[in-house]
């Protein structure tokens, strides 16, 4: 106990999502996770049970990593923007029109916001997709991606873990495990995980409590 | 080792950032180290041993300010000597693990740096102890350094308790592998150091003899979406 967590000083910080992320394409859909913890500070849980994973359309879906505040208004005026382009364009959205949009609020208030994304999902054009969009306004798009805080404790693990080809199966149990993982070791990541799976089907949403996540140390 | 012209890393000097790990298995310790020592965005030297010997089955792995950290090896290794004459036996590594603590406590405001003691005595086998910023605690395993936050996940699951000695060398190496891909002050070769009761095996695996995993940073163009 220091002497900042004495006198309270995470009263005056902002809300941030300590915070691990991830989402993993398979062949036929995609993964996507996060834990649940919302932190103020590095003392004060604010929320233990928010969820991260936002709908963003009927088959997309992003996750919400950085100061709260900052992303949820993205996600908001991402969820108003993909609509509309959705009516325009009289079709299901591309995951990639979504993770365009998002970059493009994300590059163009580069100054002012400190969120980051990821969004995945699945569209007829090109099936399952994953793309991180960062701090900055970088897209990327990937087989797999981690993010928010507790992402660097499983950089090693997702590198030495993830094989392409997984199943469905394989997929789910990747994801819970490197998000337990995480949480173990972070301090602002915690709490449940939340999963969604995304297929041409639609999506299928699970929650997995804290003490039913899987225990991988084997320290006695 | 700074160049008198230039300035390398500011009046901090040269920093390990680095990734160092031991673990114990039944019968000895396997030590590793990569070998990167970074002045700001420079790498100064690309193959030192962060490995250093403290007795002679007893080693331990350097991080944090190069000159602190060689410091304390340095004057732990004399004190230990003193100690084995004065006890007319082979050290205990809690001994000099003990050393090593006593000497980051005290000075813990102007020193930074990070040791892991690791090695086998008589008394109890094979031991690891860490060190950080004061503190001695025994351990299966101990990482440390700026590269071993991203493999903290990979080490939780991958551990088991009593495995064997070509196992833990097999830990060791993989877990420096991780780490030096993703951390951008560890890199270059990966040192290891093995300690039984037959003796001290030292060995080192190259850069591109190192184990490869799977990059998904690497997609085929074609494939990738054009945003």
């Amino acid at each position: 106990m220091n002497e900042m967590s004495v006198n309270g000083e995470w009263r005056s910080s902002k809300v941030s999502t300590g915070t691990t992320i991830i989402a993993v394409r398979y062949d036929g859909g995609v993964v996507i996770g996060s834990d649940s913890r919302a932190s103020m500070g590095e003392e004060y849980v604010s929320s233990r049970v928010i969820n991260k994973v936002i709908q963003i359309h009927d088959k997309i879906f992003c996750c919400m990593a950085g100061s709260l505040a900052d992303a949820q208004a993205v996600t908001n005026a991402v969820i108003h923007q993909l609509s509309f382009h959705s009516m325009q364009m009289d079709e299901p959205p591309l995951v990639q029109s979504a993770a365009a949009i998002m970059r493009s609020f994300c590059y163009t208030h580069r100054d002012e916001l400190s969120a980051g994304f990821i969004v995945a999902g699945w569209d007829r054009k090109r099936g399952p997709q994953v793309f991180q969009v960062s701090l900055g306004g970088m897209i990327v798009e990937q087989e797999f991606t981690i993010g928010g805080s507790g992402s660097t404790y499983i950089y090693g693990y997702a590198d030495a873990k993830f094989k392409p080809g997984m199943t469905r199966e394989e997929c789910l149990t990747f994801t819970t495990n490197a998000l337990s993982l995480a949480m173990d070791r972070d301090n602002v990541s915690g709490g449940v995980v939340h999963l969604v799976i995304v297929t041409e089907k639609g999506a299928e949403r699970q929650l997995i409590p804290g003490n039913k996540l899987p225990v991988l140390q084997r320290l006695a | 080792m700074q160049g008198s012209n230039c300035d390398y890393g500011g009046s901090k000097g040269l920093k390990m950032g680095t990734t160092i790990i031991a673990i114990e298995f039944d019968g000895g310790v396997v030590l590793g180290s990569d070998s990167r020592v970074s002045a700001g965005e420079t790498v100064v030297n690309r193959v030192m041993n962060k490995l250093s010997p403290l007795h002679d089955k007893i080693y331990c792995a350097l991080s944090g300010s190069a000159a602190d950290a060689q410091t304390i090896a340095e004057i732990v290794n004399y004190q230990l000597d003193v100690h084995s004459i004065e006890v007319d036996e082979e050290p205990l590594v809690c001994s000099a693990a003990t050393l090593v603590k006593n000497i980051s406590y005290k000075y813990k405001e102007e020193l930074s740096a990070h040791l892991i003691v690791g090695g086998w005595d008589k008394k109890d086998g094979g031991q690891v102890f860490a060190t950080l910023n004061g503190l001695i605690t025994r351990q299966p395993f101990a990482v440390g350094g700026s590269g071993s936050f991203y493999i903290y996940g990979f080490v939780d699951a991958e551990y088991r308790p009593r495995m064997t000695r070509q196992e833990s060398q097999e830990f060791v190496i993989n877990s420096l592998s991780l780490a030096m891909s993703r951390d951008g002050s560890s890199g270059g070769v990966a040192y290891l150091v093995t300690i039984d009761s037959e003796g001290v095996e030292e060995k080192c695996v190259l850069g591109n003899q190192l184990p490869r995993f799977y990059d998904p940073d690497i997609m085929e163009p074609s494939k990738a979406a054009k945003v």
